[in-house]
């Protein structure tokens, strides 16, 4: 039976979700214009004043709010609370750019507890379990997020952080630990040294994994369900609007649904910044409702994914994203076409490959080069070259005709291409580096 | 005779098969016979040694993919003529062959050996020890 952290707000119907959101939203941003210089200043350009704001149909006339801005302002420009009521301070991993900084209030842990809450039980967890909670803890959002809301449901959590593979093992296995909590590329790497260190699958408890802060596939869901015996969830948060828990999965394992009683998502045409209907790709825009240190207001996330309002068989009522294709950031252009390693990753997991690759990136005479680099598996070796080259040809086809371009399929022998504890790097750029993007 | 052949997968890079030949020394495992297979992005090494199963137990520990294949040894006079003949011979009875690699036993041995991956092991026997061969 489904079960829910907070069912009132969880199931909660439409009407009352909009109600609720409405209410926060003007409260939100009166917040803003009274104590964030930059959001007084855009609101007064864009002619707009908080008694214009009655309702969240009122939210199209709010100015949206970059990235950059939060590198413009930081590090504590977009504090809408004085220090002193800040409790703490996390800071964006900086896989793209310069780091930013977030602060939390007492009230905004509380709540960031209480999503991360409804996460875990939306995944099965509960007091008598055993949280590996292997994101890190530090200024990266991921392990204190995940902690907060294990504490919060009274399971038992061990916070292993990241690093040290076979360790993590030896805690998993000796202390019995139920539920993983890390990125989906790290979750793979623990499977695979499982596996090389012979630890017998069925000694080790886990039973639920909840994984994010990168994007990945349907199709590396179901490998890892299948690798570590568990059912999978999708977490899905980012530092500047809470971290992990601003969205989250549920039972029926197809898109996770967004804390609407704390954020308002919106599905954006990355180029006219226009509203597109759901079904439709577009880019992920989050308005914090009720976070006090550190609100954005229409926050361009630069992640790329649909949204739908169909009713869930879980029977939450939130609005569901689905799993995002990848930022923005991470699309290459190559030959003019827009790839993104997640169609890449689908593609070697259906096929049977390690979902871990390296596409290496150049211009050569004016032209980009596209090379893939693919850990071949023992069952695809052979002894004859043609034996090799039948495997390699169905790759390089099935990529083509997902890509809609031409790649360079490398094989390496298994284990060699780099492992991340953390979120995986895969893309080599070389047209960045020697400047000739 | 059929004989043991440990494939081993070689990218093409720098050290990579000094690397794969080091570490069956270090095991101290003799290789008898040996060729490569190249592409421009990967060879296969492919070697005849006296201890299969340390072999392929070193290389997999260390992370090497590797495949065993039983193929053919045949025995042959060091003399011109002998190998087109069986060549020819398993032409001729519609025996295809993948790839084939000799080594000589010495400095002017008489007698060479062949090493013949082929589609049918059991006819190509049969086809060379009716000519006479040693297999």
């Amino acid at each position: 039976m489904e079960r829910y952290w907070q069912p009132e707000m969880e199931t909660a119907s439409r009407e009352t979700l909009t109600k609720i959101q409405s209410e926060r939203l003007v409260a939100l941003v009166k917040r803003v214009y009274d104590n964030v210089p930059l959001y007084r200043e855009r609101m007064d350009n864009a002619g707009v004043k908080p008694e214009d704001i009655h309702s969240i149909a009122d939210l199209g006339k709010l100015p949206l709010t970059s990235k950059q801005d939060l590198r413009d302002t930081y590090p504590y420009g977009l504090f809408a609370v004085p220090l002193k009521d800040v409790v703490r301070l996390h800071a964006s991993s900086g896989t793209t750019g310069k780091q930013i900084v977030v602060g939390y209030t007492k009230n905004d842990l509380e709540t960031w507890s209480d999503i991360c809450a409804r996460q875990l039980t939306a995944a099965g967890a509960g007091k008598d379990d055993i949280i590996h909670v292997s994101y890190g803890y530090g200024l990266f959002t991921g392990g204190f997020g995940i902690h907060g809301g294990a504490e919060r449901i009274g399971a038992t959590v061990v916070p292993v952080s990241s690093g040290n593979t076979e360790r993590q093992i030896t805690i998993m296995h000796d202390f019995g630990c139920t539920f993983l909590c890390c990125t989906p590329s790290y979750a793979m790497y623990l499977a695979e040294t499982i596996e090389k260190m012979g630890v017998p699958k069925e000694e080790i408890k886990l039973r639920g994994g909840i994984f994010g802060a990168e994007p990945w596939t349907k199709e590396m869901c179901d490998s890892l369900e299948q690798k570590l015996g568990i059912k999978a969830f999708d977490v899905y948060g980012l530092t500047e609007i809470m971290g992990p828990g601003v969205a989250f999965g549920c039972s029926e394992q197809n898109g996770l649904h967004v804390n609407e009683d704390h954020f308002i998502i919106e599905c954006i045409d990355p180029e006219t910044e226009q509203p597109v209907p759901d079904g439709q790709q577009g880019e992920l825009v989050f308005t914090c409702l009720t976070k006090e240190a550190f609100p954005l207001v229409r926050f361009r996330t630069r992640d790329i994914g649909v949204l739908s309002h169909e009713a869930c068989s879980c029977g939450r009522t939130f609005v569901k994203m689905s799993k995002p294709m990848g930022r923005t950031d991470d699309m290459l252009i190559i030959r003019g076409v827009n790839v993104f390693p997640s169609q890449i990753e689908t593609v070697l997991l259906k096929l049977g490959y390690s979902p871990n690759y390296e596409i290496i990136v150049d211009r050569v005479n004016n032209t980009d080069t596209f090379d893939l680099r693919v850990e071949m598996t023992e069952d695809m070796f052979s002894d004859t070259v043609s034996g090799i080259a039948k495997y390699e040809r169905t790759l390089t086809e099935a990529l083509k005709s997902t890509l809609g371009i031409g790649v360079h399929v490398v094989l390496a022998p298994p284990h060699t291409l780099k492992r991340s504890e953390g979120k995986a790097k895969r893309v080599i750029d070389k047209r960045k580096e020697t400047g000739k993007c | 005779m059929l004989i043991d052949q440990v494939s081993v997968f070689v990218e093409n890079q720098e050290g990579r098969l000094a690397a794969v030949t080091e570490l069956l020394a270090d095991a101290e495992v003799d290789i008898l016979a040996l060729s490569i297979a190249d592409t421009t992005d990967f060879g296969i090494l492919r070697i005849v040694v006296d201890d299969t199963e340390k072999a392929v137990k070193v290389l997999r520990d260390n992370d090497r993919i590797v495949k065993v294949t039983k193929v053919l040894g045949v025995k042959m006079d060091n003399q011109p003529g002998v190998f087109a003949k069986v060549v020819r011979l398993l032409a001729d009875n519609g025996i295809g062959i993948e790839y084939t690699y000799a080594y000589a036993a010495g400095r002017g041995a008489d007698s060479a050996a062949l090493v013949l991956r082929v589609g049918d092991n059991e006819k190509a026997t049969e086809i060379l020890k009716n000519a006479g061969f040693a297999v």
